[in-house]
């Protein structure tokens, strides 16, 4: 494996039942790469980045991630999940705890951070995601634009090598998906390397490196942003990209 | 001709106060006693057996009734015999105790209901509260027990009334509702064993009636204990409502678990904390705040059925009462009596759902 790889999937395969979901995936992800997934619902695409933190099992094929092969082994798998941070579509922030709270407990129970350090790490995502001045109040109390920036800002405090992006935008009210795609806009910009799973076609534009089309469960095009959506090689692909632009 | 006409809304937006249709006590009266016939007619019903039962009741309660005297002159008056608690109320409420060092579980339970009120605020949930605690429980035994300091030893076949019943409920509920929680979490394992052991324990125990796992284990139990080795009559009880209030809990914590969103667990998960951090810190904190109102039904009944243990022959609240109406003097004068117990069980039961609720309100700010 290259020093460079930060995930490589190697002959990946995962089933439901007998729903082969997930056929036959290769994707490797340099350090510092962008990667945006798209493709129609049920293709798998949620479950692939799913797999890569082991939030789904695969039961076929090597998934390694920095340098860590995924297994059945729990110490790995927990090594692996500080290392890889996750937003979800609907945010998952702990209701019970206060935004500060959100923040601070990764840190402080996994990373073993004192609290004083953990808190002033977080309020540095905090104001970096433009939202400081909420750090103390519920997350129910917040609109959703503003959950998932804390949700984005949660995972950053664990400071991840790789960002996986579950439809960050698609639970969003119009008017606040722009806010959540600035902040991740800002994090392309830092260097951070990010999967993200988005129909954004904008967003995928402005920072992919490359921009993969699943259908099937299986990766059908990987390709230049540009290439990607001007010139379209798979029949599929044509199909959806003419869809999404009407 | 019909074209439509573009709006544009210039008027500022103002709120507006809601139409007062009622206003006043008779405007209330007349919306929630007589909106119709049916409910006129309830109200009348319900006025006049009022009525009926009310003033008849108070005039036997307060008016009639002789407070202070013996029996013999309670017999000869109409109302009711409140002499019957009061002149007994030292049995009643200490049982087999020594007169003289009745002192004693007084204290003691002056220490638990101190404690026990102090603890309500959540704001003194501290370190030092666990060391009161423990302090509380070491005199709070030393008081039962005695036998060292000067303080005269009694035997716990004398312990009984309301020490006993307030040892067996608040024992019985704090150590049954961390068990309950953890045979949830065993009953949702992943690991097979352990899941069947919890589902097996509980449908066993929630199979039988508490009154046969006490005969168990005043009984059956003994005759398994190597020759010579006994162990306390009170523990045995304490143990059995423990298993028995446990089970339930078990099931009312695994609704709420259930309740969770899977979101929960897996953004827990995805930060790196491991299971026992997932659950303490994410799950249960959420899942037994759901529970609340049927953990408390349970911890009332469960608070209740401690009367159940003098069918093994303990003298709680309810037993001391028993045996002293069996008193020639006091025959007769058992409503008074349990009137007097019943309002012992309301006031703890009362408080016992009035903190549910005020800790539900309070845990509820986050939504």
């Amino acid at each position: 494996m290259s020093q460079d790889n930060i995930i490589e999937m190697q002959n990946v395969h995962k089933w439901y039942g007998e729903l082969h979901v997930l056929r036959d995936i290769n994707l490797t992800v340099k350090k510092g790469e962008r990667i945006v997934i798209c493709g129609p619902s049920g293709s798998g695409k949620s479950t692939m980045i799913r797999c890569i933190n082991r939030l789904e099992e695969h039961q076929r094929g090597k998934i390694i991630v920095d340098g860590i092969e995924l297994t059945a082994d729990l110490k790995n798998i927990e090594k692996i999940r500080t290392e890889v941070g996750m937003v979800f579509q609907h945010f998952n922030l702990f209701p019970h705890l206060t935004i500060l709270e959100n923040l601070t407990l990764g840190p402080i129970w996994v990373r073993k951070t004192p609290r004083a350090e953990a808190e002033e790490i977080a309020m540095h995502y905090l104001e970096k995601v433009h939202i400081a001045d909420q750090a103390r109040k519920y997350p129910g109390q917040l609109s959703g634009g503003q959950q998932q920036r804390v949700a984005i800002a949660r995972s950053l405090c664990m400071k991840p090598k790789v960002m996986l992006f579950d439809e960050p935008t698609s639970a969003l009210d119009p008017e606040m998906v722009k806010e959540v795609l600035d902040v991740m806009i800002n994090l392309a910009r830092e260097g951070m390397t990010m999967i993200v799973v988005s129909h954004e076609m904008g967003f995928a534009r402005s920072v992919a490196h490359r921009v993969l089309f699943m259908d099937y469960g299986r990766i059908l095009e990987s390709n230049t942003p540009n290439e990607f959506f001007e010139n379209p090689r798979h029949e599929r692909l044509q199909l959806f990209i003419s869809q999404i632009l009407h | 001709m019909n074209q439509p006409h573009p709006h544009v809304s210039t008027q500022p937006v103002s709120a507006v106060r809601p139409p007062v249709t009622s206003v006043g006590p008779i405007g209330w009266i007349k919306q929630n006693l007589f909106s119709n016939w049916f409910n006129s007619l309830l109200t009348i019903l319900t006025l006049y057996l009022l009525w009926k039962i009310v003033p008849p009741f108070l005039r036997w309660a307060f008016v009639d009734s002789r407070w202070y005297s013996d029996g013999a002159a309670c017999r000869e008056a109409d109302g009711a015999c409140w002499s019957v608690v009061g002149r007994n109320i030292r049995f009643m409420i200490f049982g087999f105790f020594p007169h003289d060092q009745q002192w004693r579980p007084l204290l003691a339970m002056l220490i638990l209901v101190g404690l026990l009120f102090y603890s309500r605020n959540r704001k003194h949930w501290k370190k030092s509260l666990a060391y009161a605690w423990f302090a509380g429980l070491v005199i709070m035994g030393l008081m039962m027990q005695g036998g060292i300091f000067g303080l005269t030893e009694v035997e716990s076949t004398q312990w009984g009334g309301l020490p006993l019943t307030l040892l067996l409920a608040v024992f019985g509920l704090t150590a049954a509702h961390p068990l309950g929680v953890l045979l949830a979490l065993g009953r949702q394992s992943r690991m097979p064993a352990i899941k069947a052991l919890s589902i097996a324990y509980i449908e066993l125990i929630r199979g039988v009636p508490l009154i046969s796992l006490l005969f168990m284990s005043s009984i059956v139990f003994p005759l398994f204990l190597p020759e010579g080795v006994t162990i306390n009559k009170i523990v045995r009880a304490q143990v059995a409502m423990i298993l028995f209030t446990a089970a339930y809990i078990a099931e009312v914590v695994r609704g709420g678990l259930q309740g969770m969103p899977k979101g929960q667990y897996e953004a827990a998960e995805s930060l790196g904390l491991n299971y026992i951090q997932t659950m303490r810190l994410v799950i249960l904190p959420q899942a037994l705040k759901i529970v609340i109102p049927p953990t408390v039904s349970i911890l009332i009944s469960a608070f209740k059925d401690t009367s159940l243990v003098v069918i093994i022959a303990l003298y709680d609240l309810l037993k001391t009462t028993q045996s002293m109406l069996t008193d020639p003097q006091w025959m007769g004068f058992s409503t008074e009596a349990y009137i007097f117990i019943a309002l012992i069980y309301l006031i703890c039961c009362f408080f016992m759902s009035n903190y549910s609720r005020r800790l539900e309100r309070e845990l509820n700010v986050s939504r």
